[in-house]
C-alpha cells in the first residue's frame, strides 16, 4: 500500500517536474540558509571559545589610569600609577593564584637582514602562568633576570617567522630599538585574541628591562596595567574586592574619591561576548528559518493548487473505492516526498555554501550534525503541517462533487 | 460464507421512496420522485429517458457517489444511509464496478496501472495486483496495450480498459452511464456484446443508462424515467412504446 503510494506520488510529482521543482526550490534554499548559518554561527563561536581559552583562566586585568587632575578625568591607562610593588602586594591576597605586572611598548626588531615591528612586554616570570601559556621551545626568563634587568628575550611565533624564518631563534641574539637582546624561549602558538590581534606577534622581556632600558617609565617601578589570576571562577569577586581594597589603600585614596585604576575581570567580559556571539548565531539561525518557513508556505500554495486541479482525478479514485484515508496520505506524502528531498538537496547546498565562505573570508565553519538533523525534523514537520490542509481538503471532498470539477 | 437460501433471493439493489433534489441559487429543486425499484442478482436493466430526467443522478446515488434526500437504498442487503464514508469507499470498491460515458481513465498512468487502481485501495501486492490487470485487460482483448497510455488507444479501447477496471474486485453489480455515449455505432455494438458476456456468462448484475432503443435491446428489462418518475419498468420485448431513442 505504502509502495504503491509512493510511485503515485513520484509519478504525480515527475508529471509536473518544472512544479515540483519550483515547490522543492523553497525547501532547499530555506534548509540550505539554515544549515549555513548555523555553521557560520558555530564557526564564530568556536573561534571566540578558542580565544577565550588562549587568554587564559579567571582572569583580572587591572589598569592603570582614569585619574582627575585639574578636573579633566583621564582615561584608564592614560598615567601609570601601578607598580611592580603594587602586583607584588596583590599576589599575597588570598584568592589570587599569580600576578603579572606589564609594560608594553612598540619596537623596531632586528636579526640579520630582517626586521619586524612589533609589540613589546615587559613583565615578569609569572606572566606565562596568568595567561596558562607554554613555552615552545627554550625556557622563561627568571627572576633573577627582573632583578638585574637583562637583555633576554621571548619571541612569539609570528615574530619568530618574520625574523628567523626556519632558523632556530634559541641562543641568538637580535636587536631591539638597536640593543643586543638573548633569544632565550619561543612561546606557544595561541592564536587570534577576542579583539582580532594576533597574540603571537609580541614580545616579552623583563620588566625592569622594558622600564630601565627599554621604552623608560614615567617614575620609578610604575607599569601600565598588572594582570592577576584568581585560583578559582568562585573566587573572583571576592578576589576583585580584596584587590580594589588593597590598592585604594596602597595608593591612599580617601573615601568618596575616584579610583586611580581600575579592575576589570576578564573573563567576565569575555562570557559576555561568548553569550553575545551564541545570541547572534542563534539570530542567524532564526532568520534563516523563517526561509524554510516561506519554503513551507510554497508548498502548501503549490499543494492546494495540485488537489484543485487534480479534483477529479481525486474524483475517480474515490468512486473506484479510494478512502479519504487514502487521499489524505497521497497527498501528504507527494508533500512530505517534496519537503525531504528539498532538505536534503538544501543540506547539501548549505554544507557547500558553508564551505565557499571558509575559503573566501577565511572564517572557520562548523556544520554540526545536530544542526542536520534539526533541519531534516524541521523540513519533515513543515512538509507535514503545510501538506496537511491541503491533503485534508482534498480527502474531505464528496466523490460526485470531485467526479463533477470541470 | 454461509449462502443460505434467503440470501440467494436477496435483491442486489432495493429502493424504496427515493426521493432527491438539487439546492440551488433558485432553490431546492426536485429531480427524483419517491422511486421504488429492485434489481435481482444476474439481472441486465436499461435505464431510458430523455435528457435531464434524472438518469445521471439515480446511477451515482445507485452508485454511492452521491446521496438520496430521502428514501431508503439497500446494496447487496447493507442499508446504504448506515454507512459511514469508508464503507462506502468499501462498497464502490468491492461490489460496484462503474463505468463512465467519459471513461475517466488516469491520463497519467499505463493502463495495467489504471486496471490496478482499485485492487491498490484493497492493500493487493504488486505483483498480484498486475497480473490481475493484465488478465482484465487480456478479457477485454487489450493484453498487448498494457503499457499504453490511455490517449494511445480509441475511446472504445479506453472503454474497455475502463469496464476491465471495473471487473478487477470482481463486482456482484456493474453500473454504466451512457458508455456508449461517446463511440460509434459498430464499437457501441462491441461493448454491448462485452457487457452481455459479463452478464450472461459471470452472472454480473448489470445496470446501464442509454439514449438509443438498440442499445436498450440487449437488455432483459427496461426502466423509463422522465421528470424523476418512473413510467416503465418490465420486459424490454414488451415495451416497445418505450424504447423509441431519446437522444
Ligand atoms: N449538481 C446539480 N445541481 C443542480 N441541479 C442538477 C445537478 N445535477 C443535475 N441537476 C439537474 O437535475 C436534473 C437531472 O439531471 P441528470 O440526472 O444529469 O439527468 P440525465 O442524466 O437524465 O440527463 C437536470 O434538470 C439537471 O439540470
Ligand atoms: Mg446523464
Amino acid at each position: 500500500m505504502i509502495g504503491a503510494m509512493l510511485s503515485e506520488a513520484w509519478q504525480a510529482m515527475h508529471a509536473n517536474r518544472m512544479r515540483t521543482f519550483l515547490t522543492m526550490l523553497g525547501m532547499v534554499i530555506g534548509v540550505g540558509a539554515v544549515i549555513m548559518m548555523l555553521a557560520i554561527g558555530q564557526g564564530v563561536q568556536q573561534k571566540v571559545a578558542a580565544s577565550i581559552a588562549s587568554m587564559g583562566s579567571n582572569l583580572f586585568i587591572i589598569l592603570s589610569g582614569s585619574t582627575t587632575s585639574g578636573g579633566a578625568r583621564m582615561g584608564s591607562g592614560a598615567v601609570p600609577t601601578l607598580t611592580v610593588s603594587d602586583a607584588q602586594a596583590l599576589e599575597e591576597l588570598p584568592g589570587i593564584a599569580a600576578v603579572a605586572p606589564a609594560q608594553p611598548g612598540t619596537a623596531q626588531l632586528v636579526y640579520g637582514p630582517n626586521n619586524w615591528s612589533t609589540q613589546v612586554y615587559g613583565t615578569t616570570p609569572s606572566y606565562l602562568t596568568v595567561r596558562d601559556w607554554t613555552m615552545a621551545s627554550g625556557a622563561n626568563f627568571t627572576d633573577s633576570d627582573v632583578r638585574s634587568a637583562t637583555r633576554v628575550a621571548l619571541l612569539g611565533q609570528t615574530v619568530v617567522q618574520n625574523l628567523f624564518g626556519s632558523e632556530d631563534p634559541i641562543g641568538k641574539t637580535i636587536r631591539i630599538k638597536n640593543s643586543p637582546y638573548v633569544v632565550l624561549g619561543v612561546l606557544g602558538a595561541k592564536g587570534q585574541s577576542l579583539d582580532g590581534r594576533d597574540q603571537d606577534d609580541t614580545v616579552i622581556v623583563p620588566v625592569t628591562t622594558a622600564q630601565r632600558k627599554l621604552f623608560g617609565s614615567q617614575f620609578a617601578g610604575s607599569v601600565r596595567f598588572i594582570m592577576a589570576q584568581a585560583v578559582s571562577a568562585d573566587a573572583m569577586p571576592a578576589a576583585e574586592k580584596a584587590m580594589n581594597e588593597l590598592l585604594r589603600q596602597r595608593h591612599h585614596i580617601r573615601n568618596g574619591e575616584d579610583d586611580d585604576f581600575s579592575v576589570r575581570n576578564l573573563t567576565a567580559m569575555a562570557n559576555t561576548a561568548a553569550e553575545t556571539t551564541q545570541v547572534l548565531s542563534l539570530m542567524l539561525g532564526a532568520i534563516a528559518s523563517i526561509s524554510l518557513l516561506v519554503g513551507g508556505i510554497g508548498i502548501m500554495n503549490i499543494m492546494l493548487v495540485s488537489v484543485t486541479e487534480r479534483t477529479r482525478e481525486i474524483g475517480i479514485r474515490m468512486a473506484i473505492g479510494a478512502c479519504g484515508r487514502d487521499v489524505l496520505l497521497q497527498f501528504l506524502l507527494e508533500a512530505i516526498i517534496i519537503s525531504i528531498i528539498g532538505c536534503f538537496i538544501g543540506v547539501l547546498l548549505g554544507i557547500g555554501g558553508a564551505l565557499v565562505v571558509e575559503k573566501v573570508t577565511g572564517l572557520g565553519v562548523v556544520v554540526t550534525v545536530m544542526s542536520i538533523v534539526l533541519a531534516f525534523s524541521v523540513a519533515a514537520a513543515v512538509g507535514i503541517f503545510f501538506g496537511w490542509y491541503p491533503a485534508r481538503k482534498a480527502s474531505r471532498l464528496k466523490p460526485i462533487d470531485a467526479l463533477r470539477f470541470q | 460464507m454461509s449462502e443460505t437460501a434467503a440470501t440467494a433471493v436477496m435483491p442486489v439493489i432495493r429502493i424504496e421512496h427515493l426521493y432527491k433534489e438539487y439546492l440551488t441559487g433558485a432553490g431546492a429543486v426536485p429531480v427524483l420522485h419517491e422511486l421504488d425499484v429492485t434489481v435481482m442478482p444476474g439481472e441486465f436493466v436499461a435505464i431510458m429517458g430523455p435528457s435531464g430526467s434524472g438518469k445521471s443522478t439515480f446511477m451515482n446515488i445507485l452508485g454511492c457517489l452521491d446521496v438520496a434526500t430521502r428514501g431508503s437504498y439497500w446494496l447487496n442487503g447493507r442499508d446504504v444511509n448506515q454507512q459511514s464514508s469508508d464503507e462506502l469507499a468499501h462498497l464502490r470498491n468491492q461490489v460496484i464496478g462503474f463505468v463512465f460515458q467519459g471513461f475517466n481513465l488516469l491520463p497519467r498512468a499505463s493502463l495495467e496501472d489504471n486496471v490496478a487502481l482499485p485492487l491498490i485501495y484493497r492493500g493487493v501486492k504488486r505483483a498480484e495486483r498486475l497480473a490481475r490487470a493484465y488478465e482484465m485487460l487480456e478479457k477485454v482483448g487489450l493484453g498487448q496495450y498494457r503499457y499504453s497510455r490511455p490517449n494511445q488507444i480509441s475511446g472504445g479501447q479506453q472503454q474497455r480498459v475502463a469496464i476491465a477496471r471495473a471487473l478487477v474486485n470482481q463486482p456482484k453489480l456493474i453500473l454504466a452511464d451512457e458508455p456508449t455515449g461517446n463511440l460509434d455505432t459498430h464499437t457501441s455494438q462491441e461493448i454491448m456484446a462485452l457487457f452481455t458476456e459479463l452478464n450472461q456468462r459471470d452472472g454480473i448484475t448489470v445496470v446501464l443508462v442509454t439514449h438509443e432503443a438498440d442499445i436498450a435491446g440487449y437488455a432483459q428489462r427496461l426502466v423509463r424515467l422522465t421528470d424523476g418518475n418512473i413510467v416503465y419498468d418490465g420486459p424490454v420485448e414488451h415495451a416497445a412504446e418505450h424504447l423509441e431513442s431519446t437522444a
